[in-house]
């Protein structure tokens, strides 16, 4: 495990967590209060932008040749934006207190082959509550890569590299069939009559999203049909390497540490939050990478507060920052390079069986203190 | 009138294609409306949205509540509405948030397209932010200003046979649905009798005052008694009931009002068949104290004072989802693990594992948890 004290951050006593814990809460509290017309008026105009690339996009696959490639990116940015900035956020109910059903989490459908009440199961609930707690958080590898020691070893996991690149070409499928839980399917925990409802599910989504980006659109565009559905298929690709990035970035790199179960029993609130922030990583960049990136270029802050709007996360950040540092944890943040190679340092460390003695130090930023390890 | 049609048809089958399985297989998964909001507000193939295109006002006594009656025309996928019903209205009311009531449909039955009052009095809401939405209604709304509507909705409604001899009772603003029930009867040429029974406080907060007058004027078989309680009327009770209707309990009749109007209506009619009511307010709830109420997800947990499961939460300062807070509109709509919780409207208990319970009109009995 990738114990905090591996990450080189320390412990915090039970009065620091929660004098901690209550300057977070501080935080939440004055956002809250703040919510408003601003914030409205942003993810009106991020959905208008979204609408207006899409428009666009299916517009331009009809102009043949010099269309094609603008019509792939403004589709593709469409695609990024439906499911980051405003999908993966309304669905975290950051804009419920609009009042607005078409921003409302639990009315807002996507446009990814992940049925949206599924994702909010295992997004909202497991991921978001036992973020980064080792046999719970099922978002750790997904169930298919192994990116924490403490994970045993097969030697199925010399695929890890390979497994993950095809994750990334297919995550939004990924994303779909993860909720299935197909490897414990395999292990014999999980029976398939269990997946019968959710599979009815995936498939009616699956098939709604097939039939307008590889069925009608391409129809409609009469002899240029394969020149749209291929740039349909490019556009989902396109959407599935951005989001995989950004979001592997969020928990995998160097120095973000994993808890066990034991550590999380009965666990207080000023311990959540601390668990939060060590489980994630930031990544830097402009304003409108953040925004690309559904704004999950501030994991730390969307793990901290996930209902609050995605916008808000820059201002809170250098607070965030600023109690890190009065408290001598690390915040965990570099350019998306530098955040992607060490996600790839792991994914190939970890393809490979544990050596002898477990030094930390070659994989992780900072060396193990010895002795303290829970 | 020949170029009338001709447009009505275009519009027909522009509608037909929009709300076709293709139109919403290509603009899968927002829906259609999301584009077309984008041309035009007042253009939609399934949501309802309307302008409103007057407001006047009814009552404006000095020291009174103002009263308004809100005219709108909705988009063409308004299908109309029956004497009684009423309709979600949602506005914008400021500081991005939008705030949704149910307000009772005030005109005469009306076909699909066609345009609809509400009447509307200004009262406080300390739930909606900024602005409680009838008073945003009466006091700051402009002609032109835009709407969300549902369709109408509620079985509170007269039936397409009107029987000879109905009786209608309504109390303060419960007139709303009675009126327009009223009015409509007088559309349909209705040639049976109608007795009315309308209690209010005074006769200078009375709303549709020149139009009860006209009716009372015209009789065309209405017999109307317009009783003020605080110049000396007595309140519903079965002995006024037999005075002024004879053999009331026999006679087919429809009540809207108040809970203690409701309540007293109810006694009266005990053991027939022959009521139909509808709350104006829900009940100010006499839930019984006592037990645990917890909010699983947030993990907080109150000692139960018997209000609604709304109200503890927000007083816990939780902020659940919530619409109309009487039971119609579903908004609150909450899955309850364990416990027992009254139904409020109905009285009626359930203690099912695993319920969705519209938590603003459910008390909880005891220990009751839910997931908030």
């Amino acid at each position: 495990m990738t114990t905090v004290e591996k990450t080189g951050n320390r412990r915090l006593s039970a009065e620091e967590l929660e004098a901690f814990g209550k300057e977070m809460d501080a935080i939440r509290q004055r956002i809250v209060a703040d919510l408003g017309e601003k914030d409205a008026a942003y993810i009106y105009d991020i959905v208008k932008k979204q609408r207006n690339f899409e428009i666009a996009g299916r517009a331009l696959m009809y102009l043949p040749v010099v269309g094609w490639l603008p019509a792939v990116a403004c589709l593709s940015i469409s695609k990024i934006l439906d499911n980051m900035e405003i999908g993966h956020n309304v669905m975290h109910g950051q804009y419920d207190w609009m009042g607005d059903p078409d921003l409302n989490s639990r009315m807002f459908e996507w446009d990814n082959v992940c049925p949206s009440d599924q994702w909010k199961y295992s997004h909202n609930y497991i991921h978001h509550t036992f973020t980064n707690i080792l046999g719970k958080d099922r978002d750790i590898g997904y169930g298919i890569l192994r990116m924490d020691e403490d994970q045993k070893w097969h030697p199925y996991y010399l695929g890890n590299p390979l497994y993950a690149f095809l994750l990334m070409v297919f995550f939004e499928w990924g994303v779909a069939l993860h909720d299935l839980e197909v490897e414990n399917l395999v292990a014999g925990k999980r029976k398939l009559s269990d997946n019968a409802e959710m599979h009815r599910g995936i498939m009616k989504k699956v098939k709604r999203q097939a039939l307008k980006d590889y069925v009608l659109f391409p129809l409609l565009s009469g002899p240029l049909a394969p020149l749209t559905f291929l740039g349909n298929a490019t556009a989902n690709l396109v959407r599935n390497i951005w989001a995989f990035n950004i979001i592997f970035c969020g928990h995998f790199p160097a120095g973000v540490a994993s808890f066990s179960q034991e550590e999380c029993e009965d666990e207080t609130q000023g311990h959540w939050y601390y668990r939060q922030l060590l489980g994630s990583a930031n990544i830097t960049g402009g304003r409108i990478f953040h925004i690309m990136s559904g704004n999950l270029s501030h994991q730390i802050e969307h793990h901290l507060f996930p209902d609050l709007p995605a916008r808000r996360y820059p201002e809170i950040a250098e607070e965030v920052r600023e109690i890190c540092e009065r408290y001598g944890l690390a915040y965990n943040t570099g350019p998306l390079h530098r955040q992607l190679w060490g996600v790839f340092k792991k994914i190939c460390r970890y393809a490979l069986p544990d050596r002898k003695r477990p030094a930390a130090a070659g994989v992780e930023a900072a060396p193990a203190l010895e002795g303290v390890a829970a | 009138m020949a170029l009338d049609t001709s447009t009505s048809s275009v519009h027909r089958l522009g509608g037909r294609v929009l709300r076709s399985r293709t139109v919403a297989a290509l603009a899968s998964p927002h829906g259609i409306d999301r584009y077309l909001t984008r041309i035009n507000p007042m253009l939609a193939a399934h949501e309802v949205r309307a302008r409103i295109t007057d407001i006047r006002p009814e009552v404006s006594a000095p020291g009174a509540p103002r009263v308004a009656t809100v005219t709108l025309q909705p988009t063409s996928t308004w299908r109309g509405h029956r004497a009684g019903q009423h309709v979600s209205v949602g506005i914008d009311t400021g500081e991005g948030r939008r705030t949704t009531r149910v307000f009772t449909v005030s005109n005469t039955e009306g076909k699909p397209g066609e345009p609809l009052t509400i009447t509307v009095r200004a009262h406080d809401d300390e739930h909606a932010t900024p602005y409680s939405i009838s008073k945003y209604l009466t006091e700051r709304a402009t002609v032109g200003t835009l709407v969300h509507l549902s369709q109408a909705e509620g079985d509170f409604v007269l039936p397409d046979r009107v029987p000879e001899h109905i009786v209608l009772i309504s109390g303060g603003s419960g007139i709303t649905p009675v009126m327009s029930m009223l009015r409509s009867l007088q559309r349909r040429t209705h040639r049976g009798k109608v007795t009315f029974l309308h209690w209010s406080p005074s006769a200078d907060r009375q709303i549709f005052a020149d139009e009860l007058e006209e009716i009372r004027h015209q009789g065309h078989g209405v017999d109307l008694h317009i009783l003020h309680t605080s110049e000396g009327a007595p309140y519903l009770s079965p002995a006024l009931l037999e005075k002024l209707v004879p053999g009331y309990r026999e006679l087919p009749t429809w009540a809207c009002g108040p809970a203690s109007l409701i309540e007293a209506a109810q006694a009266a009619y005990e053991g027939t068949e022959s009521l139909k009511v509808e709350y104006f307010k829900p009940p100010k709830t006499a839930g019984v104290a006592g037990g645990e109420m917890e909010f699983a997800r947030t993990g907080r947990t109150v000692t139960n004072d018997g209000a609604t499961i709304l109200d503890q939460a927000e007083a816990a300062g939780l902020t659940p989802e919530s619409g109309c807070r009487m039971g119609i509109c579903f908004s609150c709509t909450t899955n309850k693990s364990s416990g027992r919780v009254r139904n409020i409207l109905t009285g009626e208990t359930s203690e099912l594992p695993d319920e969705q319970i519209r938590i603003c009109v459910s008390t909880p009995e005891g220990d009751c948890s839910v997931d908030l």
